[in-house]
């Protein structure tokens, strides 16, 4: 077996749980995005209910806020508590989500857009709970104000000290006007726009997970919220310290440093800390492969590979070629993330055309071109020797499948299962393989995010180009693991050849059987 | 895998889930003090005096300024350092010497301190000097105070007063 680092080792028994308990679409870890998402729209619908009963003002909020948690807890109260709880879990989510990234390895090479902008989004969630939890004005908000007030003066931009605006007992109003404002409105429209941007070169992109995982995730947010609701401290009083506070860890961590270091030590921390996220994509960095080049004499401008490209990268436009099409497709190179399913999309790369010559197709892959695709899946099937001749179509990103060769066993690598044109397995069938094993990324989840999704839709005959009905569904086997399931492909592809052996004879009694009549 | 074993797992991986959103959002707590402790914060915002008085230009040195320049007091634009010392009894529980803040030493100093001190009865005594001209303290406070525990008490240099505010 290969050699998998420790944190992807953790990662991927972590998701085997998950789909242990969850079944492979509603697991969580497949969709930690779409989760955080969903938070974020049980924080915006809640929020938009507790502002009618908001009170703007520095000598109003706090009443407001006690009057929505006790007199009104029947719906405001949860209101809060919802609002609370969510924006927690999402910082879950959030981590999470970049911790898969992290330990998969999805953060580098064309990911790397997505990664850098998913850092900002952090800086802007932590802000709003930030100043989400100033607007209670109670003694929590008044450390926090006292302590981000310090941050600001550590800065060498603001020329007067804002700490001391809390001092005064005629406390600055203003600046609780700012915060309102600020949480209401500036902090979640800069957050959507951050979050547009970050999901902005995939395609595809679904901010609403999968039902059964959004009304779990509700009914558990809402029992927390019942079981335990959030509440407020003491109201701020500038002549008290509490001796005791209930932070919330997940937004108001940095806080209590500053009782360690200076002010500037937890800046360069802070900022530390986003500037290596920021050039992690680079440490080392990580090669694409080659864009994938567009034939326009063998594309008929169906638009089929732009419908499936995962990350955006395929356009369509007018034609440019006096072809009788409409419209032809371009490949931008900067956003090809070099994954090949477009080369599956099209119809053109049938390994049935042009037999004895070249076959070029509508969108190919330069440096794994369906006509050497079908070259090699034709030599390693005439070499194979036995009963049971079974073809391994593996997906380069998933488990190592390179072992399975055997004098009957052969294989060939794509660099995803979505790259894999559905005639091909039709044709690796006629030209004397028994069977193909197919293997890619576990269901649910696609290295190349939908690679998987449109191979299961194919051979449905949902999405174009189908695998035709003539295909013998009984020799297609499809496995789909992660790295660390060697055992069970070995097991699964026994049970293919085993399968494959009992088809065999069962055809032979039949055809002997038609022999006797 | 049935069913109703799925959900059952599920409902546990929610609730370990809520678990750890209720725990992170209001525990461990943070100590701030202890139970028998007040804060006092210690802030001075402030512009200390010139470095030098200003002195008339003689006509040799106003000569050789530009013309555009030429002024007839020759005033500094470097303030003193400030400094500064808290005593708590007999005990300093803060001194500093604080450069003027500017790229030309020509601004004032911003200083924000909290210092946790024991509760009960103190003797509290502070003194700043904002002048390198003059050796010594020149503003000067001292005072008897019995902080509550979890008071927070203000002493904040106000040059209006010329002087210390406890509040
Ligand atoms: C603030 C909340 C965030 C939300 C709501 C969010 C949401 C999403 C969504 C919906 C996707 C698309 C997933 C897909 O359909 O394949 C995505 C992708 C991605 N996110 Fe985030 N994200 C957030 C923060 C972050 C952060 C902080 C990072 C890392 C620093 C990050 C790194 C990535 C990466 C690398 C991808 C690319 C996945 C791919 O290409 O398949 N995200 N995010
Ligand atoms: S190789 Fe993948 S990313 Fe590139 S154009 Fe084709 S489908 Fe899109
Ligand atoms: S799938 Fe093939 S034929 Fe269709 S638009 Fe793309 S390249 Fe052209």
């Amino acid at each position: 077996m290969s050699f998998i680092n420790p944190v992807k080792r953790f990662y991927l028994a972590l998701e085997t749980w998950f789909n242990l308990s969850f079944g492979n679409t509603w697991n969580p870890l497949y969709n930690l995005g779409t989760l955080t998402f969903f938070f974020f729209w049980v924080v915006f619908v809640s929020g938009l209910y507790l502002f009618i009963f908001f009170d703007t003002s520095l000598s109003g909020a706090y009443a407001s806020v006690e009057y929505m948690t006790h007199d009104q807890w029947y719906v405001a109260g949860i209101m809060r508590s919802l609002h609370r709880y969510a924006s927690d879990a999402a910082v879950i989510t959030i981590l999470l989500h970049m911790f898969r990234e992290f330990a998969l390895d999805r953060y580098r090479g064309f990911r790397w857009f997505s990664w850098v902008t998913g850092v900002p989004t952090l800086w802007f969630v932590i802000t709003l709970g930030i100043t989400g939890y100033w607007l209670v004005w109670d003694d929590l908000a008044l450390y926090i104000a006292v302590q981000s007030s310090q941050l600001m003066d550590a800065l060498p931009l603001m020329p007067a000290s804002m700490s001391r605006n809390f001092l005064e007992s005629q406390i600055n109003d203003r600046f609780f006007t700012l915060m309102g404002f600020l949480h209401l409105l500036g902090q979640p429209v800069i957050l959507f726009f951050a979050l547009w941007i970050h999901v902005k070169r995939l395609s595809d992109v679904s901010i609403v997970p999968p039902r059964g995982l959004a009304v779990g995730s509700f009914i558990a947010l809402l029992a927390l919220s019942l079981i335990v609701p959030a509440v407020s401290h003491e109201p701020a009083d500038i002549t008290k310290t509490p001796a005791v506070l209930n932070l919330d860890w997940f937004y108001l961590n940095v806080y209590p440093l500053m009782d360690y270091w200076t002010k500037g030590q937890v800046w360069i921390l802070t900022l530390g800390v986003t500037g290596f996220l920021m050039i992690m994509p680079w440490l080392p960095k990580k090669k694409t492969g080659q864009a994938a080049v567009v034939h326009l004499d063998e594309c008929n401008g169906c638009e089929q590979c732009a419908m499936d490209c995962p990350f955006d990268a395929i356009t369509v436009q007018k034609r440019t070629d006096g072809a009788r099409w409409a419209n032809e497709v371009v490949v931008n190179e900067d956003l090809c993330a070099a994954c090949g399913i477009c080369a599956g999309s099209c119809h053109s790369s049938n390994p049935f055309r042009h037999s004895q010559q070249e076959l070029v197709t509508g969108i190919d892959m330069p440096q794994s071109p369906v006509n050497d695709i079908r070259n090699n899946v034709e030599s390693a099937i005439a070499e194979l020797k036995g009963e049971n001749k079974i073809i391994v179509f593996g997906c380069d990103n998933a488990i190592e499948f390179s072992g399975l060769k055997s004098s009957n066993i052969a294989v060939v690598s794509f660099f995803c299962v979505g790259m894999i044109p559905p005639t091909m397995i039709e044709y690796a069938l006629k030209k004397g393989a028994d069977g193909v094993f197919v293997t890619g990324c576990r269901t649910g989840d696609c290295y190349f995010r939908h690679g998987n999704k449109w191979f299961d839709e194919r051979y449905a005959a949902n999405r174009q180009p189908i695998l035709r009905k003539r295909a013998d569904r009984a020799r297609i086997n499809i496995f789909r693991a992660a790295e660390t399931d060697c055992k069970k492909l070995r097991r699964e592809l026994d049970k293919f050849q085993q399968s494959l052996v009992d088809l065999n004879q069962k055809n032979i009694e039949e055809s002997s059987e038609v022999g006797h009549e | 895998m049935n069913k109703p074993l799925r959900y059952l797992l599920q409902a546990f991986n929610f609730s370990m889930f809520m678990a750890l959103v209720w725990y992170f959002s209001l525990y461990p707590a943070y100590h701030q003090l202890e139970e028998d402790q007040a804060m006092i914060t210690f802030t001075v915002s402030h512009a200390g005096k010139h470095i030098r008085e200003c002195v008339k230009f003689s006509q040799e040195e106003l000569l050789k300024l530009p013309p555009n320049m030429r002024k007839p007091m020759d005033c500094p634009r470097e303030r003193s350092p400030i400094s500064m010392e808290l005593k708590l009894d007999d005990e300093v529980i803060y001194s500093k010497v604080a450069p003027p803040h500017g790229l030309y030493s020509d601004q004032g100093i911003d200083i924000y301190q909290n210092i946790r001190v024991p509760a009960g009865k103190h003797r509290l005594t502070a003194w700043l000097n904002d002048d390198v001209k003059v050796e010594g303290p020149i503003y000067k406070l001292s005072q008897d105070v019995t902080l509550k525990p979890e008071q927070h008490l203000v002493i904040e240099f106000k040059p209006a007063i010329s002087g210390f505010d406890v509040h």
